[in-house]
C-alpha cells in the first residue's frame, strides 16, 4: 500500500499521433519512417511559392474513425486554419491546423484503474500537419543547422484530454489505452520511439491546508515525454517538485505565469525551461487554400459500423462471457483483437476458458515477445493448442512436462500426441500393463505391504512411488492409486 | 498590316491558312520587344531562343498535319507571378531574385498544351501589391500611350506588352483590380474571372481568397479565347471549381436580349474624373440604343470595400509571405548573428516598402486583441458586399461603371501617398471580395489621348454572358482598334 500523498495530482494529456496513411496530409509524399533526409519532399510540403495543399481524404477518414472510437461528437462542418509562427522546421512559417471548428469534440476514453474503470473526458480531437526536424551541428557551434522536411506535412491527430487523470499511473494507463485503441483501429502505429505518438502533459497539484482550503500550484507543461515510463516518472517527479516549491514559495496558480518544462530522461528530472510571460499569438485565421469539409452523415454511419468491438467492450465481455479475472481480461485485451480472437477460439475448443487464458497469456505470449511476432505468425493453430491443452488435462501431465511438450510442438510442428510420444512422455494408459507394474511393485515391497495392512495407509505411497519410477512418471496418478488399493485389498 | 498589330484571332486565322508561319509571328513580336521594350520596360525576362524553338515545333506539327492547339503559334506574355519550370520567377521581388521553380503553373501548362508560345515574363508590382507597377523591385514600366505615365498595376507589364504590340495576348492576376485597372489604363481588354474558375496552382500567392488569373487581349474574342484555354478544374487547387468550361470565343457574338444594365450610384461618387464619367455614361447610352433597360441599383456596402480589402488581403498576405525567410530558398542576408536576425535582415533586405507595409498591416489585423475589430469584422462586411451583388444580379444582368476613377497617372505621382494609390482600385476592388467576375473594355479616350475603361461585372460563373454583353458594346464601337503611336 502506497503512503498517502499530502496532495492530489491533476494531469491533462495532449497527445499527437501520426496517422497511418501512405502519403502526407496535403501532398503525395511518402510518410515512411527512416528515409534519408528530405527524400520524401515535394514543392507542396516544402512550401515553395505558388503551390497549394490538397487534403488527403484517407487521413480525414482515419481521424473520424479515431474520434468516433473516442466517443466524440463529430462536427457536420469543419474547416482548416493557419497557425502562424516562425521556425526553420516549418517551411511555410504557418502550420495548417484546426482552430475554432475542430472536426470533433466532447469525447471520452475509459481506462482501467486500481479502483475500477474510469472515464477520462476528451476536450477535442483535431487534424493538423507535422513540422520538419532540425539537425544541429554541434561542432559548428550551431552555425550549420540543417533541416529535414521528411516529416513536414505528415498527418497528425491531436487529442486533447481534460485534466481528469489523478495519478502518474492513470496517465500511463490513459496513454496505454489510447495506443491500444488507435492501433486496433489501424489509425496509428503509436510508436513513441519513432515519434508517431508524442505526449505533452499539463500537471499541477492540489494541496489541502489544515483550514480545509485547497491550494492549487501553477500548471507546468511537461514536454519531451518519449516513453510510457517517462510519462509516469516525469509526473511523479514533477508533482514532488511542485510540492517542494510550494512549501518554499507558497506560490499558487495565477500568481506566476504558466511554465514549460522538459523531461530529462537520464537525470530523471523535469527542468523548467521558460515561463510564458504572454500567451503566444499564433494569429489563427481560416486557411483560404482549402475548402471547408462537410461530413456526410451516411459516411459517418458507415465508419461507425466499421469500428467493431473496441477494447473496453472486449475487456468486459471477456470477463462476463468467459468468467475471466479483470487481470486476465486486461492482459488479453491489451494484446489486440487478433490475440483475443485466438484466445476465444482456444477457450471454445477446450471448453476451459481459465486454462485457455493461462496458456495464451503465459506461454503463447512469452513466445510472441521472444520472437517479436504477432499472433498471426504464431506457429500453433488454435485447434492444435486446444488439442494440446486437452491432452494435458486428460493425461494429468504435470506442468513441467507439459511445458516441455509445448516447446517440442513449437520446434517440430508435430501434434501434441506425437510430441508426447517423441519425448517419451507417453502416459501408461494400458490398464493391463499398468496392473502388471502395480503387481510387480507390491511383490517387491513386502515390508510396505505389511505396514499398510497394519493400518499405516501412508505406506502405500512408497509402493506408488515405485510404480511412478517404473513408468517414468507417465502414469495417471489416479489410475495408479485406484489399481494399487484394489490389489492391496486382494493381497 | 504589320503582324504585331493583329489580334490573336486574326493571327490564328493566318497561321491556319498557312499565310504566315509561327516562327514569323514569334519573330515579329520578339523584334517588337527588342525595339520597344528598351523604353517601355514591360518584360523582366525574354528567352528568344526558347520562344523560337516552341514556334518551330508548332510549324512542323502544322506542316505534318498533326493535331495542334487552340493557340498554336500565338505568342503570350505572362506576368512574372506565374511559376515557369526552369525559368526564373521573381514576382517582382528581390527576395525571389534567384528563384527557379521546378514546375509550371497550371495556366502555363494549359498555354503550352494549346501550343501558345510563352514569349516572356512581364513586370509587376512586387507580389502583386500595387496599382502602377512602380513597386517592382526591378524596373518601372511605361504606359504605351504615354511612357511618362504608369500602365496601372499590378499586372502592368502584361497590359503594356499587349497595348504596345509586343504580344497579342497576356496573362495577369487580379486580387483587387490588378488585371482590370491596367487594362483600362492601357486601352485593352482585361478580365478577372469568378473566383475558382481558373486554378491558382503555381501562382505565387498574394491573397489566396482573392487572387484569380485572367486574360488580356486587344478585343473580347481574344480574351474569351484565352480564358477558354486557362479555365477549368484542377485537382491541385481545392478552390478551383469543377464545372464545364463554355467555348466563350464561339458564342461571343450572340447578343443578350432582353438585357438589363445595372448602374450603381456608388460608382459615380466623389473622386471620379469628369472625362471618365462622361465616357462611361455614353457607353451606357450605347447599350440603351441597343434596347437595354437601365436600372439604378445600390451597393450600400461598397464604400467599405477598400477598407475590407486592405484588412483581408493584407492578413492573408502576412501569412502567405511568411515563407520568404531566408531559410529554404530566396534571399538570405549575408550578415546575421542568430536566427531572428537572419529572418529580419533577409526579409528587411528582400522586401520593398509596400510589401513591408502590407505585411505589418496584415499582421496587426490578425493579432490577438485586434483580430475581432479588424480581420473578423472585415470578413463580416465582405459578406455584406457579396450580398449586395447577389441582390443586384436579381435585378440586372451586369453592373456597368468605370474601371478606374482616372486615366493613367504620371509615374511617381502617387508613390508617396499609399492611400491615393489604393483609391485607384475603388471600383474594381469589390468584385474579388464578392468572388464575382469583372471585365474592363476600352470605352474612349481623354482629351489628352489616354484610354478609359468601362467596367462590367457579372454573377458568379456567368463569364459567358458577361463577355457577350461586353461584346455588344465592342461591336458598335472602335476604341479597341486604336493602337498607341510608338516612337520605335
Amino acid at each position: 500500500m502506497m503512503a498517502e500523498l499530502p496532495y492530489k495530482i491533476v494531469i491533462g494529456l495532449e497527445v499527437h499521433v501520426q496517422l497511418l496513411t501512405r502519403t502526407k496530409l496535403f501532398c503525395g509524399c511518402s510518410t515512411q519512417f527512416g528515409l534519408s533526409p528530405n527524400a520524401a519532399t515535394c514543392p507542396v510540403c516544402i512550401g515553395m511559392p505558388g503551390v497549394l495543399p490538397v487534403m488527403n481524404s484517407l487521413a480525414f477518414e482515419l481521424a473520424m474513425k479515431a474520434a468516433l472510437a473516442l466517443n466524440c461528437q463529430i462536427a457536420s462542418f469543419t474547416k482548416w486554419d493557419r497557425k502562424n509562427y516562425y521556425y526553420p522546421d516549418l517551411p511555410k512559417n504557418y502550420q495548417i491546423s484546426q482552430y475554432d471548428l475542430p472536426f470533433s469534440h466532447h469525447g471520452s476514453l475509459e481506462i482501467e484503474t486500481a479502483a475500477g474503470p474510469k472515464r477520462i473526458r476528451i476536450t477535442r480531437v483535431h487534424l493538423e500537419e507535422d513540422a520538419g526536424k532540425m539537425l544541429h551541428d554541434e561542432k559548428g557551434g550551431g552555425t550549420d543547422s540543417l533541416v529535414d522536411l521528411n516529416r513536414a506535412g505528415v498527418p497528425l491527430l491531436e487529442i486533447v484530454g481534460e485534466p481528469d487523470l489523478s495519478s502518474p499511473e492513470e496517465a500511463k494507463a490513459y496513454l496505454g489505452e489510447l495506443r491500444l485503441l488507435l492501433r486496433e483501429l489501424g489509425v496509428s502505429d503509436c510508436e513513441m520511439q519513432e515519434g508517431s505518438l508524442r505526449c505533452d502533459a499539463n500537471v499541477n497539484i492540489h494541496i489541502a491546508a489544515s483550514d480545509g482550503t485547497i491550494a492549487a500550484t501553477p500548471i507546468v507543461e511537461v514536454k519531451n515525454l518519449n516513453s510510457f515510463r517517462a510519462v509516469e516518472r516525469a509526473m511523479k517527479y514533477e508533482a514532488e517538485r511542485q510540492y517542494a516549491e510550494f512549501l518554499k514559495t507558497g506560490k499558487k496558480i495565477g500568481e506566476v505565469s504558466k511554465a514549460t518544462a522538459g523531461w530529462d530522461e537520464s537525470r530523471g528530472m523535469t527542468i523548467v525551461q521558460r515561463r510564458k510571460e504572454e500567451a503566444s499569438d499564433y494569429r489563427y485565421f481560416p486557411e483560404p487554400d482549402l475548402v471547408p469539409v462537410t461530413v456526410d452523415p451516411a459516411r459517418l454511419d458507415e465508419i461507425r459500423k466499421s469500428l467493431g468491438e473496441l477494447p473496453a467492450a472486449l475487456r468486459s465481455r471477456l470477463e462476463k462471457e468467459y468468467g475471466l479475472s479483470a487481470y486476465d481480461a486486461g492482459v488479453i485485451t491489451r494484446q489486440g483483437r487478433k490475440f483475443a480472437r485466438y484466445f476465444e477460439d482456444v477457450a471454445r475448443a477446450t471448453g476451459d476458458a481459465k486454462k485457455a487464458a493461462n496458456w495464451t497469456t503465459n506461454e503463447v505470449l512469452q513466445v510472441l515477445n521472444e520472437r517479436k511476432i504477432e499472433i498471426d505468425a504464431f506457429p500453433l493453430p488454435t485447434r492444435v493448442l486446444a488439442d494440446f491443452i486437452g491432452h494435458v488435462q486428460r493425461t494429468g501431465l504435470n506442468m513441467q512436462r507439459a511445458r516441455e511438450v509445448f516447446a517440442g510442438m513449437l520446434k517440430s510442428g508435430r501434434s501434441a500426441a506425437e510430441t508426447i510420444k517423441d519425448l517419451g512422455f507417453e502416459v501408461v494408459s494400458d490398464a493391463g500393463q499398468l496392473l502388471e507394474i502395480v503387481r510387480r511393485a507390491i511383490a517387491a515391497n513386502p515390508k510396505a505391504v505389511a505396514d499398510y495392512k497394519k493400518g499405516k495407509t501412508k505406506a502405500a505411497d512408497a509402493i506408488k512411488g515405485a510404480v511412478m519410477r517404473e513408468t517414468k512418471g507417465m502414469a495417471r496418478t489416479e489410475a495408479v492409486q485406484e489399481l494399487l488399493l484394489q490389489e492391496l485389498a486382494k493381497s | 498590316m504589320d503582324l504585331i498589330e493583329l489580334t490573336a484571332t486574326d493571327l490564328m486565322e493566318k497561321l491556319n491558312r498557312r499565310e504566315v508561319r509561327a516562327v514569323d509571328v514569334t519573330g515579329a513580336f520578339l523584334n517588337a520587344i527588342r525595339e520597344r521594350d528598351k523604353s517601355l520596360r514591360a518584360f523582366l525576362h525574354v528567352d528568344e531562343a526558347a520562344a523560337m524553338k516552341q514556334a518551330e515545333g508548332v510549324d512542323s506539327r502544322r506542316d505534318l498535319g498533326e493535331p495542334i492547339g487552340k493557340l498554336a503559334g500565338v505568342p503570350v506574355a505572362v506576368k512574372d507571378i506565374f511559376c515557369t519550370a526552369g525559368v526564373r520567377t521573381t514576382c517582382g521581388s528581390k527576395i525571389l531574385e534567384n528563384f527557379v521553380p521546378p514546375y509550371d503553373a497550371h495556366v502555363i501548362a494549359r498555354l503550352r498544351a494549346e501550343d501558345g508560345v510563352v514569349i516572356g515574363k512581364t513586370n509587376m508590382d512586387e507580389f502583386a501589391m500595387g496599382s502602377s507597377t512602380e513597386n517592382s523591385a526591378y524596373q518601372v514600366t511605361g504606359n504605351p500611350w504615354d511612357p511618362s505615365r504608369v500602365p496601372g498595376g499590378s499586372s502592368g507589364g502584361s497590359a503594356a506588352a499587349v497595348a504596345a504590340g509586343m504580344a497579342p495576348l497576356a496573362l495577369g492576376t487580379d486580387t483587387g483590380g490588378s488585371i482590370r485597372q491596367p487594362a483600362a489604363l492601357c486601352g485593352i481588354v482585361g478580365m478577372k474571372p469568378t473566383y475558382g474558375r481558373v486554378s491558382r496552382f503555381g501562382v505565387v500567392a498574394f491573397a489566396s481568397s482573392l487572387d484569380q488569373v485572367g486574360p488580356f487581349g486587344h478585343n473580347l474574342r481574344d480574351a474569351a479565347l484565352l480564358l477558354e484555354v486557362i479555365a477549368g478544374h484542377d485537382r491541385r487547387d481545392s478552390t478551383s471549381v469543377d464545372r464545364p468550361v463554355p467555348t466563350y470565343s464561339q458564342t461571343i457574338d450572340e447578343a443578350v436580349r432582353p438585357l438589363t444594365i445595372g448602374v450603381a450610384r456608388e460608382h459615380f461618387a466623389e473622386g471620379l474624373d469628369p472625362e471618365v464619367e462622361r465616357a462611361v455614361r455614353e457607353a451606357i447610352k450605347v447599350y440603351q440604343d441597343q434596347g437595354a433597360t437601365v436600372v439604378e441599383i445600390s451597393l450600400p456596402a461598397s464604400p467599405y470595400s477598400v477598407a475590407v480589402y486592405y484588412l483581408v488581403a493584407t492578413a492573408e498576405a502576412s501569412s502567405n509571405l511568411a515563407r520568404y525567410d531566408g531559410v529554404h530558398y530566396g534571399h538570405r542576408s549575408r550578415t546575421h548573428k542568430d536566427l531572428i536576425e537572419m529572418y529580419s535582415r533577409s526579409r528587411g533586405e528582400g522586401f520593398g516598402a509596400e510589401v513591408k507595409r502590407r505585411i505589418m498591416l496584415g499582421t496587426y489585423a490578425l493579432s490577438s486583441g485586434y483580430k475581432d475589430a479588424y480581420y473578423v469584422k472585415a470578413l463580416k462586411v465582405r459578406r455584406l458586399i457579396k450580398d449586395d451583388f447577389d441582390r443586384a444580379f436579381e435585378k440586372c444582368d451586369v453592373v456597368v461603371g468605370p474601371t478606374s476613377p482616372t486615366a493613367a497617372f504620371k509615374a511617381g505621382e502617387k508613390v508617396d501617398d499609399p492611400l491615393a494609390m489604393y483609391l485607384n482600385d475603388i471600383y474594381t476592388i469589390a468584385a474579388p471580395l464578392a468572388g464575382i467576375a469583372g471585365i474592363s473594355i476600352p470605352c474612349g479616350f481623354t482629351k489628352s489621348g489616354l484610354p478609359i475603361g468601362l467596367h462590367l461585372t457579372g454573377a458568379p460563373f456567368e463569364e459567358e454572358k458577361l463577355l457577350r454583353v461586353a461584346r455588344m458594346y465592342e461591336r458598335v464601337t472602335d476604341w479597341h482598334n486604336r493602337r498607341p503611336k510608338l516612337s520605335a
